[in-house]
């Protein structure tokens, strides 16, 4: 599958025999690009980096009759004169200057065909570049629907390029186009450009407009009908409170039938491999270690599928600029813009792809700030922690109406990770992240139907990011958990029970070691150093802290669910050879605050690390994060005793 | 403030509703990039709406809507069409 990566070995002469030629497709955001590139390589795209930076490389293959053609979708920019990491990547692409990427034979141009007058400045920057250069213009359905006519004959004798118009999510006019696209040596070149400066370039559009216009395109008034609601000071505000909440019950509602299918069919296996293999430590190995590390991610999958799902649908439709909108004064507040709220909600179910979604923030500064705190937003993997500490420690007395005592706690621990993160961000911001921001502006495309194909390959493509950078980590992070609390070998009585073989096992494991040393530090908190194997647990992945207590507390093997129960039992339990529980309620309050500051998450640490190129904001991360959290709970410990 | 003899920007679009700009202020990616908006001198600017307390503007522009702070909306100098309201 990685025939395109092969790199110096195959001459690129031998490329374009096997491939075709390589075209790029460039574009400004919301001019339809990303679908184009679907309907034109039929989902077959592929996504890798460029060395160095995080950018994401999507390439496909164009098939037709005659020859294929390679197609490289580049990231959406307004201009050529680059102000973000991803439209700088854009323009050293399209220059030939990207190390490990061949420039271009041609370029792709695809423009909105409502929006001509900003978007046609641009093209010419490009033709300026002298590669042969096709313009596609997109959603020429609705230029028509609005009222809009533009002679796309004249317009491309004007230009001298070959112009074709589509609607790229009805795929009309692409059988067309992918004819015409995979050969740009039949391509004509452009006539008379305007000079390179960006006046006389538009200028020059506006110019070439007034000839090729028939009659000029209307506003959308569905966008403007739509928009006195969406918009509106007071309305406005309470439609983007009824979207937050739409999507928080959709991403733990909605998704927790899948959820817990899936965690069932993989405690299923776990089950079946103990009782099918002989007992041992490689079965144990495939069960607890493998299976369980499988079983930790897979559970995220519906959930991230939602929540990608629910973003592209609400991007595709044009509501995510009008909710960055509603927000940006909050966001200005902290410094941030209203594109890094994306980023946070995001986060709110996993900061990995969260942290992913800092891409497209043009602000450098914004966009560290915005991955420093994103981890503070309470992430789906903290629920089983919080659901376990809060039904065994917190009553269920209702408080106001439905509302418990529990679901105000739980309430509070949300809001206090989104709380968080904007503090945080606000304080980095005037601190050492201060200085000079970019320009902020928001393009507002008129609403539109999204099309369901797009969003589901973008969904496909943001989830294998997903696996590959958090699966892996999780996965070989849960069996280092194992050889941790299985090594070095206890020791056992004969003819003790399983249980307490493996309590004795855990015992004296390395992982006890650690949990022991780490006391100290925790003592303070009120954590002995059981909970401090669990603490351990988590840095796998967050949710792995019940299953390792559970094994810690001799529960081993069985299903999660049913254990949490049972768990809170023994947590609550007075020990029998110190009297005390395992827990107290103070010491349960600090684990929660624990919970909520604390960066317990190697894949978020991995991928901190990859999207800024090096250690230090990661391990800066890890310590001011773990400051926070001990002193938080530090305080809740000394308030609730 | 003197509103006399400063030069309208885009942040006194909210009264001016429609207008025509004149030049783009200041210099470096954030003038240049206002200017690749579409930004250029000639184009006419109409007011959309604001967010409550001072927020982002929304303006329409070359066949599109474009959300702006104000301190960006400063950078951009206008004159209003058809004398001031």
């Amino acid at each position: 599958m990685h025939r395109a990566h092969r790199g110096p070995a195959v001459s690129a002469s031998a490329k374009r025999r096997e491939y075709g030629p390589t075209l790029a497709l460039v574009g400004s955001p919301n001019a339809g690009k990303t679908t184009l590139f679907n309907a034109l390589t039929g989902l077959r795209g592929k996504t890798g980096n460029y060395p160095g930076v995080t950018v994401d490389r999507r390439y496909g293959t164009i098939e037709t009759d005659g020859a294929p053609a390679r197609l490289i979708d580049l990231p959406g920019s307004y201009s050529l004169h680059a102000i973000s990491e991803d439209e700088a990547v854009a323009v050293r692409v399209l220059r030939g200057e990207m190390e490990g990427t061949a420039p271009p034979d041609a370029v792709v141009f695809v423009a909105d065909a409502t929006t001509l007058p900003r978007s046609l400045p641009m093209l010419a920057d490009v033709m300026l570049l002298g590669r042969p250069t096709m313009l596609v213009l997109t959603m020429v359905d609705e230029l028509k629907a609005r009222g809009g006519d533009i002679d796309l004959f004249r317009l491309q004798g004007e230009l001298g390029i070959p112009v074709v118009g589509v609607v790229g999510n009805r795929g009309l006019g692409i059988d067309d186009l992918r004819q015409r696209v995979t050969d740009p040596s039949t391509w004509s070149r452009p006539k008379a450009l305007p000079d390179a400066d960006t006046e006389s370039r538009f200028r020059w559009a506006d110019a070439l407009l007034e000839k090729v216009t028939r009659h000029p395109v209307q506003e959308s008034a569905l966008t403007r009908r739509v928009d006195a609601v969406l918009l509106h000071p007071v309305g406005g505000l309470l439609v983007f409170l009824a979207f937050i909440a739409t999507f928080f019950q959709a991403i733990f509602t909605w998704a927790a039938p899948a959820m817990d299918l899936f965690s069932g069919v993989m405690d299923g296996m776990a089950d079946w491999v103990l009782a099918t293999f002989p007992p041992g430590l490689l079965t144990d190995l495939l069960a607890d270690g493998i299976i369980r590390g499988v079983g930790s991610v897979v559970v995220f999958v519906p959930q991230i599928a939602l929540l990608f799902g629910l973003i592209f649908l609400f991007e595709a439709s044009g509501y995510m600029a009008r909710a960055a909108f509603v927000v940006d004064r909050v966001m200005g507040w902290a410094g941030l813009e209203g594109r890094c709220f994306i980023s946070l909600l995001s986060s709110y179910a996993c900061a990995v792809p969260g942290i992913l979604a800092t891409r497209n923030i043009p602000s450098p500064r914004d966009r560290l700030a915005t991955i420093l705190v994103a981890p503070f937003a309470t992430c789906s993997a903290r629920l089983p922690v919080y659901t376990l500490l809060i039904a065994t420690f917190v009553p269920a007395d209702p408080v106001i109406g439905p509302l418990t005592k529990q679901g105000l706690t739980l309430m509070g621990l949300y809001l206090l990770g989104g709380f968080s993160a904007v503090l945080f961000a606000a304080l980095f911001k005037r601190g050492m992240l201060r200085g000079a921001s970019l320009p902020f502006y928001l393009e507002l495309p008129p609403y539109r139907v999204p099309s369901l194909r797009s969003v589901g390959a973008q969904v496909w493509r943001r989830l294998k990011v997903f696996l590959r950078d958090a699966g892996t980590i999780i996965l070989a992070g849960s069996v280092v958990l194992w050889v941790l609390l299985n090594f070095p070998r206890a020791e056992v009585e004969e003819g003790v029970s399983d249980a307490v073989a493996h309590q004795q096992q855990i015992e004296q494991s390395i992982a006890a070691h650690i949990g022991r040393a780490m006391e100290p530090v925790t003592e303070p908190l009120g954590f002995d150093w059981r909970i401090n194997i669990g603490l351990i647990g988590s840095f796998a992945a967050r949710e792995l802290m019940v299953s390792t207590l559970a094994q810690v507390y001799a529960y081993a093997g069985d299903d999660l669910d049913e254990d949490s129960d049972r768990l809170g039992v023994v947590l609550t339990t007075p020990d029998p050879e110190t009297g005390e529980p395992p827990l107290d309620f103070a010491a349960a309050m600090a684990l929660l605050a624990f919970f909520v500051y604390a960066l317990l998450c190697l894949s978020t640490v991995a991928v901190v690390r990859r999207e800024t190129g090096g250690w230090r904001w990661p391990l800066f991360m890890v310590s001011y994060m773990g400051a926070v959290a001990w002193l938080a709970a530090f305080a809740v410990h000394r308030i609730a005793s | 403030m003197p509103r006399d003899t400063s030069p309208l920007t885009l942040a006194d679009l909210p009264r001016v509703l429609v207008a025509r700009v004149t030049a783009v202020c200041g210099t470096g990616p954030g003038a240049e990039r206002l200017l690749e908006l579409g930004f250029c001198p000639g184009t006419e600017v109409r007011f959309e709406r604001q967010a409550p307390f001072g927020g982002p503007l929304i303006v329409s522009l070359r066949g599109y809507q474009l959300s702006l702070r104000v301190g960006e909306a400063r950078n951009v100098c206008i004159e209003p069409i058809g004398g001031r309201p």
